[in-house]
This record gives structure tokens, sequence and C-alpha cells, in this order.
């Protein structure tokens, strides 16, 4: 599904506050599976999240999505596939103020000039299934965080992708919210979704619908279970 | 094709929202941009139908005027040059004009008294033009004080009030009886002010005047063709003169609009790297501000052209009116023939839009093409 092959990123190269993020790193990401991508702050984590989503390239070394080799693909391609393949769950929440939770969740869709008809009929959909529907018109400031949570996820399958990207999705949530958050990705992947998330909680890490863990630190992945 | 119509409906709808988000900020763009198309549009508005207007008034004037000079300026000219004139093949005819100009210490301004060839005012009485009427408060019936050549007083009552149609020209005229000019500028027997001159074929006026000039070396010969081009080149200037003053104005506006658009606010800068991150391109990030700017310029420059529109064809350009069509104290009051140049209207639209399209579009740019990763560090 996901295969990255020696890939590094590199900050700043060649400058004096060059800083290697991500080490060389090959690993696969199985589709239809909920894989979890451990460690502490500063790890690496996000910019692996981010070289796998095609948010930024690697520094050197390939990565292969759906078996296609993405690494020398020009940004509008690149953003295509993204757009297509992959919803965003961010740790801030990201959501644009003075929007409503509508507005923001078919935000992702807008450039690919579908119509807003259908757009609003298909996030009644998912809010009906977040259990989002009388806050739809709502501007999203005035969400709680449960909500805000939900709007987020909304957005991200929005554009129906295979794969959903989630970076330490837990962390403005307390435990109820964050059992909530993994029954719905466990959810998300018995529909045929691949879901990918990194965090260092263990509310996520140890939930049974998880079935892969990789740790990594330093930079380096240093093990995997199972 | 309606999948791009959509994809521009969508970006245009979010840019909109967008802009009422940020309404304070925008709504005082909108008013500055105005207020700077308004002004350029009244001047240029104003310029052309002033000149448009000078020339109608002035395609009246006889095609050839001359006079006699004495050691270079302006002399009475003997009534004998008339039939040295009319002897001259291709003239149609050659008359006498009797003006000049009197100065009325009440109102501290100049007034132009003429001899009219029709409709010539009864002895003691006169015709006066708007300016005069109202620098005076005088109306039909009432009686202005003239000083006479003799150091007495002259009494005349007034017959009647020039109409606006002719005001620019006419704003300071008083038409009075040959024989009260004399009693106020001297007796000048066998003298006139100056010659018009009318000929049978407008291609012969050089030759003409060449003749004249021959014939008659001491007198200039001015062709109307010379008067109307210095009436445009007066309004022109005058128009420039104030074009430059708001040349000033354009380059504080442009620096305004690069700083507002290069100084992204950084909620604007957060919104495009989310926008990325959820899926925009770049080219889709830069259509946004594209729209953005399409609509606060052109919103401003219909708004400002409409505004400076009914400011000079409904209320005569109070604001630049001294400056650009007082040459006495009595300003000329009328209202302008309303008059649009499209090209005037093109130069306008790319002296305000392009200028602010240019200072926002690249910033844009520049922060569009951050890789959208900078969302998921939390970069802000």
């Amino acid at each position: 599904m996901i295969a990255l092959d020696k890939a590094r990123k590199v900050f700043g190269q060649g400058k004096p506050n060059e800083f290697t993020a991500l080490y060389e790193t090959s690993l696969t990401i199985e589709a239809d599976r909920l894989t979890v991508i451990r460690g502490p702050s500063g790890s690496g984590k996000t910019t692996l999240l981010s070289l796998i989503g095609c948010m930024t390239r690697p520094t050197s070394g390939r990565i292969h999505v759906l078996g296609r080799e993405i690494t020398s693909l020009p940004e509008r391609f690149l953003t295509e596939i993204r757009r297509k393949t992959f919803g965003f769950i961010f740790q801030q929440f990201n959501l644009i103020p003075g929007l409503t939770a509508l507005e923001n969740v078919i935000l992702p869709a807008y450039p690919t000039g579908e119509r807003r008809s259908s757009l609003e009929k298909r996030a009644a959909g998912l809010f009906d299934l977040f259990d989002l529907a009388s806050k739809a018109r709502s501007r999203v400031e005035w969400l709680s965080g449960g909500e805000a949570q939900r709007v987020t996820i909304a957005r991200a399958l929005i554009n129906d992708p295979a794969v959903v990207i989630a970076d330490e999705p837990t962390a403005h949530l307390d435990s109820k919210l964050s059992r909530e958050f993994m029954e719905t990705m466990g959810r998300l992947k018995t529909q045929g979704r691949t879901v990918l998330i990194a965090s260092h909680d263990p509310l996520v890490t140890d939930h049974p619908a998880v079935e892969r863990v990789f740790h990594i630190r330093d930079g380096r992945i240093d093990g995997a279970r199972p | 094709m309606a999948a791009w119509i959509e994809r521009q409906k969508n970006v245009l709808d979010f840019t909109l929202s967008s802009l009422l988000r940020r309404k304070g900020k925008n709504l005082a763009l909108l008013a500055v941009y105005t207020l700077l198309v308004f002004l350029m549009a009244s001047v240029m508005l104003a310029t052309s139908a002033i000149r448009k207007e000078a020339a109608a008034v002035l395609r009246e004037a006889p095609e050839m005027v001359v006079q006699r000079t004495i050691a270079g300026r302006q002399n009475p000219i003997p009534l004998a040059y008339l039939d040295q004139i009319r002897d001259i093949a291709g003239v149609i005819s050659a008359d006498a004009r009797h003006w000049g100009y009197y100065y009325d210490p009440v109102v501290g301004a100049n007034y132009t008294l003429l001899v009219p060839r029709e409709d010539v005012p009864e002895p003691g009485t006169v015709t006066i033009g708007p300016g005069v009427s109202s620098a005076r408060l005088a109306l039909a019936g009432d009686t202005l004080e003239f000083k006479a050549a003799s150091g007495e007083i002259l009494e005349l009552v007034v017959a009647g009030v020039l109409d606006g149609d002719s005001e620019l020209v006419a704003a300071d005229l008083v038409l009075v009886a040959a024989e009260d000019l004399r009693t106020i500028f001297g007796p000048a027997d066998g003298l006139a002010t100056d010659l018009v001159v009318r000929v049978a074929n407008p291609r012969e006026l050089s030759t003409i005047a060449e003749k004249i000039a021959g014939r008659l070396p001491d007198t200039r010969i001015i062709l109307r063709e010379e008067m109307l081009r210095t009436y445009d080149a007066v309004f022109s200037w005058r128009g420039g003169i104030l074009a430059l003053l708001l040349f000033g104005v354009v380059l504080a506006f442009v620096i305004i609009s690069w700083d507002k658009a290069s100084g992204l606010s950084q909620e604007e800068r957060r919104e495009i790297g989310i926008l990325k991150a959820v899926g925009w391109e770049t080219s889709d990030v830069i259509l946004m501000k594209f729209w953005e700017g399409a609509v606060v310029s052109l919103s401003a420059f219909l708004l400002g052209f409409v505004l400076a529109y009914v400011h000079v064809f409904f209320f005569s350009a109070r604001l630049f009116a001294p400056v650009l069509k007082g040459w006495a104290v009595l300003y000329p009051q009328f209202r302008l023939v309303p008059f649009i140049d499209a090209s005037q209207i093109t130069a306008l639209f790319f002296l305000t839009v392009v200028p602010y399209a240019v200072a926002t579009i690249i910033p844009s740019w520049r922060a569009s093409v951050t890789d959208p990763d900078a969302v998921m560090k939390g970069i802000r």
C-alpha cells in the first residue's frame, strides 16, 4: 500500500542549522489496517507522516503510494494524490475560524470542481454519521473540543480517501473523547480504509483496534509490534 | 468546462467569505481605494468635459482676428484697415470689434466689456454674464456703476443676464452699447479693439493671413485653430498639474497595498497553510488571491468611477473647480455635459487596478508556495 525505501529527511540542508529529522527509513504500511507510529516528542513522527502523506518530499530515498513512485512527481500531481488518497486529522484541529462546520468540512473538495449542492449532500451524510447534524451551520469557534475533533474527521473524509492520517489526535482530548476517537478510527478500518496514527498516548497505542505499531526514536525506527 | 466553472465558483465563494470575515480591514482598504479612483476619475472626467465644452463654444468664434501691435503690445486698430482687408480675394467679410477689460474694485474682478454685433443693448443698459450677475447680486432692472474715462460715474441699467449655456467663456462678460463703451474707455474715433475676418474657403486661411500681414505689417493675425489649441493646452495643463499631484496619492496607495499584501497576517498565512494541507494546490491559492484582488479592485473602481461621474456631471466638479476652470475671480458656474472617453477609462483602469493586482499577487504567491507540512508541524 505505502512503502518507504531508505527515505531520509533533512531540514536546512547545507546551512548552519541543518537538522536530520528522519534517517534512512524503510517500512511498509499495509492496506486496510490500523497502524500506529509511536514515539516521544521530537522523535520524527510528524516528519514521517508528512512524507507518507505527500506533504513534503524526502531529501533522499523513495516513497511508493498504491504502487506508484511519488517522490519525483511535480507538485500538481502530488497535491492531487494527497487530495484523493489521504484525509488528514491534525493535532491542532486546524479549522478555519469564521466559517461554519459545514464550510470547513467541504473546503478540501472546493478545487475538485464538484457542485456545491452535491458536496453539501455528502457532508450532511458525514454530519449524521458523527452526530453533528445540529452543528453543521455553527461557526467552528463555538464548538466544544470533541465536536471540533469530529468536524476534522468529517473534513478528512469528504474526498472519500483510502488512507486516513492522524497526527497526535488525542493531544487535546480527555480520556473519554480519546476512546471515542479510537472507536471511530476502528470503524473506519472495518469500512476498508487504511488508518495511520502518530501518537505517544497509551490510549491510542494500546487500543485493541490497533494492528501494528512502529517505534520511532531520534529519527530512526527502532522496533515494531507485532 | 462545467468542473472548471464550479471550481471558480467554489473558490470565489470562499474568497467572498474570507473578505467578509476580515470586514473591518477590507472595508477600510475599499474606502481608501475608492477615494483614489474617485479623485483620479474626477480630474479625468472634468478636464476632458471642460475641454470639450470650451472647444464647442469657441467653434462659434471668428475664423481670424486681426490685432494691431505697437512695441509688441495690442493697440486699437484703425478702421481704415477694414477696406484693405476686404479688398483681398477670398475674404467674405471684415468687421470691427469694440471691447476691453474693466476692473471692478467692488468685487475685485475684471469684466470683459464688449459691443456685440447683434442684439446690441440700448444706450444706458447692459446685458451681463452669470458670473457678473452673481458677484454683484445684480438682476434685470438693477443698476451697475462704472467709472468713466473722464472720472465720472456712469450708471447702466441691467437689461438681462446671459444664459448658462455659454458660461464657460461668458461668465465675466458685460455687453454694452458702443457709445457707453466709449464713455467708459475714452473716445477712440476711427479706432476699434480688433477686426474679425471671415473667409470663403477655410483652406485659404493661412494664405489670406499672409496677405494681411504683408499689407498691414503692424498687425498680428490670430486664427481660430490657434485659439482652440491654446485652450486645449491650458486645460490639459491644469488637468496635468492635478494628475501630477494625484500621482503622489497613487504612489502612497501602492505602498500601502504592497505593505498589506507582503505583510500577510499570521491568520492569513495559517489559513493558506491549512488550505494547502487539506489538498489545495498553489494555483488554487493564487486563484483565490486573484479573486480577492479582483473583487476589491473592481468594486473600488466601479464605485469610485460612479461617484466621480456624479461629482463632475451633477455637482459640477466642486472639489476641483477652482483649479480646473478658474481663470478669474468670477468662476463660471455651469453643468458639464456628460462625456466619457473609453481610452481614459482604460488608462484609469491600468493606473489603479493593475498596481494593486501586482502589489498583492506576488507576495501571495510567495506565501502559497510554502510546504503544507508547516501546518502538520503546528507552525503558525
